[in-house]
């Protein structure tokens, strides 16, 4: 059987393009995202999904560090930042870091994942503390820390450049930064949602510095809340336009929002139909990006092993404290097993990868 | 390929398919089997509307003597959490579904040898007096009283029937495999007796739906065969209105072991519309699944959300505790681009 029948006629032309590995246009993302065709919109992100890996599809042995809740921007689709002194607030200590990352020194983690608030008066050098003193612990991991925001948030508390400050963080153990704080580059979302946060250009710019630096970084999409299908298109293309330039990030994961506790509790949050078609379509119009992660603590396992078969790639980690999502009222686990990472990606048909934050893959994982 | 484009112009045409093309289903990717299987419940079901039911499950007893090893649910006799639901506590539970606008009450317990066959018949006027339609008793709870009453099958139905059953729902079927069953479940009906208070029940007038778990110590090809052989019966009786295949929930079982996942669960769901070209409906199991896989599932052939429940103990007690509102099913269904319509357990659209 060559090709899954299409019920919307208007795929078909798309169908041509991506069997010819053309680019994708606005149009045609919006034509994707508005189809209602959900299977259709899948198959064709597969084919590129099988064109760029085959039936791999990766997972990541991590530990998830959220250090601070404590934050200045106050965006009303967080659960997990709080003001300083307010109840819940909380700030680990580097005594208390350091005991996290010593009390899982026996498991083969190879990255470990750092993002917390934009911390109002916090040194700079707790964060260069922070990542010295992770590595002297595990000198092997690789520390994917800081959005974008916090970057750009410590460069301006401490003073100094945005590419002096990512230098400093390097040499302190950075090894690159998480794709989160981009939400919607809508300024009308923006303006609503997180006016006090940092800018898309400033987001963009943070990247693209990271990427000519050496460093990868990913990028994220938070969906499911205001922002328009236009809007989720155009975030898209101005992802691709930055990647074209500089070429660093390494994968894309939509997040879905997750309303409850946060000041949009009064919203549904993204379905299900909603969940694959912005992954599907991310694959399509994201031509330039290696991977599209779908992270399972948001979407649950079954519809990370579902989206599989909707373009994605890759599942993320073993995850075993994760403190933003489960905030916002997640009912997922706080940690899958390798063994059932594998499982679940099996079973969808694909070959389990492990990988390091980098895309290499971990030999010894397989046994 | 020449199997594959003969299977692809079948299910173009919408042809019955043979056992070995049943098997080659596997072969397809799972969003073009997705696909053949939504194409398929638009030549059966064309509205672009999910129905449900308002109503509840009520388990008369958790006692049950047939010991099945993928069951988290049951107590033996004797056992003191075992309990047996008396004329007043059901009352409650009728007043309360009364008050969610109920049509009926799904009504199923574990074969219970205290239990006197008025205790059953009264159970049923007592719900049916109520107002509310009777879905009750799996095969084999009726082949259970058959045996233990030393009444036909044909005599144990006609008397519920009297007292207000109205049709029965598929439970027990498990795998219709007697080698599966001998495994899993040796002191229950085999699936010979299944099928046959199924064709007695029938043949008397009543409609009936037929489940499939799966995800245990079956095979691929047992599953095909549980599926050929409702479609065999149905083909004599026309008695099936739906079919709803759900996954084994290992948690607190004997039998234990980690749970099928989702694409497993969806592939199940998309062959069965495709093989089952005889029964008009398609049930989503958002008990097992969780709302958003069985969303995802009015795409892979299901035309049908299932139950409110109000409550669900069985699949709760392997700790999978699922909940969704009336509301909830409703914007699940509209949000997935269908309009919700709310039918009885006779499929009747209210």
């Amino acid at each position: 059987m060559a090709s899954l029948r299409f019920t919307d006629q208007t795929l078909l032309p798309i169908h041509e393009k991506v069997l010819k590995g053309q680019r994708l246009g606005a149009e045609e993302g919006l034509a994707l995202f508005k189809s209602k065709d959900l299977l259709g919109v899948g198959f064709l992100a597969n084919i590129v999904r099988e064109r760029l890996h085959g039936r791999r599809a990766y997972y990541i042995y991590n530990q998830h560090l959220n250090y601070s809740n404590i934050c200045v921007n106050g965006c009303k689709f967080c659960a997990f930042g709080r003001k300083a002194g307010e109840d819940g607030a909380y700030q680990m200590t580097l005594e208390e870091i350091f005991a996290k990352i010593e009390a899982r020194l026996h498991e083969p983690i190879t990255e470990i994942h750092i993002v917390g608030g934009c911390h109002p008066d916090l040194p700079f050098s707790f964060y260069l503390e922070m990542l010295k003193g992770i590595k002297a612990l595990r000198p092997e991991v690789h520390l994917q820390a800081f959005t974008a925001v916090e970057i750009a948030h410590l460069a301006e508390l401490n003073g100094t450049s945005v590419p002096d400050t990512l230098k400093a963080l390097r040499d302190a153990g950075l090894g690159s930064l998480p794709g989160g704080g981009a939400e919607v580059f809508s300024p009308r979302v923006r303006q609503d949602l997180c006016p006090q946060k940092l800018s898309p250009e400033g987001w963009l710019s943070v990247a693209q510095t990271a990427h000519r630096l050496g460093m990868n970084t990913n990028a994220t999409m938070l969906y499911g809340h205001m922002e328009s299908l236009e809007e989720r298109v155009d975030h898209l293309l101005q992802l691709r336009a930055a990647q074209d330039e500089t070429g660093g990030f390494l994968s894309f994961i939509p997040l879905a929002f997750h309303p409850q506790n946060t000041a949009l509790d009064h919203l549904q949050g993204p379905s299900a139909f909603d969940d694959l078609k912005t992954l599907a379509v991310s694959r399509l119009l994201l031509d330039n990006f290696p991977h599209i992660k779908a992270f399972w603590v948001m979407l649950g396992p079954k519809m990370a092993q579902l989206s599989l078969c909707f373009g994605v790639d890759d599942v993320d980690g073993t995850v075993m404290e994760e403190r933003i999502t489960h905030m916002a009222g997640a009912q997922t686990p706080q940690g899958l097993t390798r063994s059932q990472l594998r499982a679940l990606i099996q079973e969808a048909g694909c070959e389990p990868v492990e990988r390091d934050t980098l895309y290499r893959e971990v030999a010894e994982a397989a046994a | 390929m020449g199997n594959t484009t003969s299977l692809a112009a079948k299910l173009a045409e919408g042809t019955r398919l043979s056992l070995k093309e049943a098997q080659g289903l596997w072969d397809l990717d799972l969003l073009t089997l997705g696909q053949e299987a939504d194409l398929a419940r638009r030549r059966l079901n064309p509205e672009n509307r999910v129905t449900y039911v308002v109503d509840r499950n009520i388990n008369y007893t958790n006692i049950c003597t047939s010991g099945c090893r993928f069951c988290a649910y049951f107590r033996e006799p004797g056992s003191p959490e075992g309990f047996v639901l008396n004329e007043i506590e059901l009352a409650q539970k009728l007043d309360e579904l009364k008050a969610h606008g109920g049509s009926g009450v799904l009504l199923q317990g574990g074969l219970n040898p205290d239990l006197s066959f008025t205790y059953y018949v009264d159970l049923v006027r007592q719900i049916k007096d109520s107002g509310l339609g009777v879905h009750g008793f799996s095969p084999s709870e009726i082949a259970f009283m058959s045996r233990r009453f030393e009444l036909p099958l044909t005599d144990v139905l006609a008397r519920l029937i009297e007292a207000g059953l109205s049709s029965i729902p598929g439970g027990g079927a498990e795998i219709l495999a007697d080698r599966v069953r001998g495994q899993i479940s040796p002191r229950k009906c085999n699936s010979g007796e299944w099928l046959e208070v199924m064709a007695a029940a029938h043949e008397m007038g009543l409609k009936t739906s037929a489940t499939m778990m799966f995800g245990h110590l079956e095979t691929r090809a047992e599953r095909v065969e549980h599926l050929f052989k409702i479609r065999d019966l149905q083909d004599r009786t026309g008695g099936f209105i739906s079919f709803i295949p759900w996954t084994f929930q290992p948690g607190g079982t004997v039998l234990g072991g980690e749970p099928l996942g989702a694409v497993e669960y969806l592939r199940i769901l998309a062959v069965s519309r495709l093989v089952l070209d005889n029964v008009p409906h398609l049930q989503v199991s958002w008990v097992t699944q969780g709302p958003k896989i069985a969303q995802v599932a009015l795409k892979f052939g299901a035309d049908d959300f299932g139950s409110t429940m109000l409550e669900e103990n069985v699949v709760a007690a392997t700790g999978v505790g699922f909940r969704l509102s009336r509301e909830e099913i409703e914007t699940l269904v509209r949000r997935a681009g269908y309009e919700p319509r709310v039918r009885d357990h006779r499929y009747n659209l209210l």
